[in-house]
């Protein structure tokens, strides 16, 4: 269960900006989570509805952005559909990933007096 | 709050991040990187299901190198010290990194274990990572290359079940593949098949850490990588 670990620096992380900016409330914060990161959603939102409490970000609503995983050629940087092998039919060059291993908090949307 | 005009209410403010919360492992990673560079240490990440074989592997890389590579170990545990026993009796400087409740290694983890190792003198330096399909992938640890240990009684579809893990892989070690004359059901085209769809580069080796199969073509992986990360 490392969506554990992933929400406690998710938290700091807020924590250190809500420092950074003297916030007095957090109310949101949004993450981009790729398909192929190896994070679970649902894990990710158990963790976070049981670490937030009491932490900087209890009750800031947590944004989960899905992001499909895309494969790219590295030669002819044409599209690779899910199911395919994972090699260019043009060029025979390797794919590459695009896009959807990504980890990424966003933004915080926070309270400033 | 003031409520005729609102001063002194508090103002919302979006915080752009951009941040991946991985940051602080990767950092640590580019660090441990940076040791291995400094000692012309090769770091290999070996993944894999629980008893696919990883720490047979290595005992079979020790008897078969006999001497003639010097090699060390770090062995990811979530409760016990065997797996860095038994590489220690096979003649590999080993360490245990006991992992408690966590289900793979991090990059500050093995910080601290290079610290307890006698690993600079080696030219291979052995990552056994906790038995998990999943979390270890995720983790950066510093390596040069991941390897992971996929047995033949696995499942042909694991790959496609587990595609953050092969996606990382370097080299696939079809383990166990003694046993493929008792098992007629399990296809080897279909494992390969499997690969080709999760891994850019599918490169795999099949071993058998039993009769010593496919063990030299490992040796001789490692090598050529060896060569080659020395230029
Ligand atoms: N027949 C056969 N059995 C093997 C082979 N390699 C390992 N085994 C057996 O598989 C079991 C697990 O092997 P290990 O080397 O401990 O596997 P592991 O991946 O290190 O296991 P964990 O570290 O606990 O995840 C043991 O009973 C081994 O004897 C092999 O090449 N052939
Ligand atoms: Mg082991
Ligand atoms: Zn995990
Ligand atoms: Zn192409
Ligand atoms: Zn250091």
């Amino acid at each position: 269960m490392h969506e554990y670990s992933i929400v406690q620096a998710l938290i700091d992380r807020v924590q250190k900006e809500a420092d950074a900016h003297g916030a007095e409330a957090v109310n949101g914060i949004r993450v981009r989570i790729g398909e192929l990161s190896g994070v679970e959603i649902d894990l990710l939102r158990s963790a976070y509805d049981l670490f937030s409490e009491k932490s900087v970000c209890e009750g800031a609503e947590l944004e989960i952005v899905p992001v499909p995983a895309r494969w790219t050629c590295r030669g002819c940087g044409a599209q690779i559909r899910a199911g395919e092998i994972l090699c260019c039919s043009v060029c025979s060059q390797p794919a590459s990933l695009a896009e959807g291993d990504e980890i990424i908090l966003e933004r915080i949307e926070m309270e400033v007096a | 709050m003031c409520e005729t005009c609102g001063c002194g209410d508090p103002e919302l403010m979006p915080v752009e991040v951009h941040e991946s919360l991985l940051s602080e492992n990767d950092r640590a990673a580019g660090h441990n990187r940076e040791h291995f560079a400094g000692q012309e240490v090769l770091a290999v990440n070996l993944m894999g299901s629980p008893g696919s074989g990883k720490t047979a592997v290595l005992e079979a890389t020790a008897a078969a190198l006999d001497g003639s590579g010097r090699l060390s170990a770090l062995s990811g545990d979530l409760a016990t010290d065997h797996d860095a026993d038994r590489l220690q009796k096979a003649g590999i400087p080993s360490l245990s990194i006991t992992t408690g409740s966590a289900c793979h290694l991090d990059a500050q983890l093995v910080h601290r274990a290079l610290h307890d190792l006698e690993w600079k003198e080696s030219d291979l330096l052995f990552i056994e990572n906790v038995g998990n399909l999943v979390c270890p992938a995720i983790y950066d640890l510093g390596q040069a290359v991941n390897v992971v240990a996929l047995a033949v009684t696995e499942g042909e579809d694991k790959p496609l079940k587990y595609p953050v893990m092969f996606r990382k892989a370097d080299l696939v070690l079809i383990t166990k593949v003694d046993l493929l004359p008792h098992l007629p059901q399990v296809d080897m085209k279909a494992i390969e098949d499997a690969l080709s769809h999760t891994m850019p580069e599918s490169a795999f080796i099949p071993v058998s850490a039993v009769t010593g199969e496919g063990i030299d073509r490992w040796l001789e992986w490692l090598e050529e990588l060896r060569r080659h990360h020395g230029e």
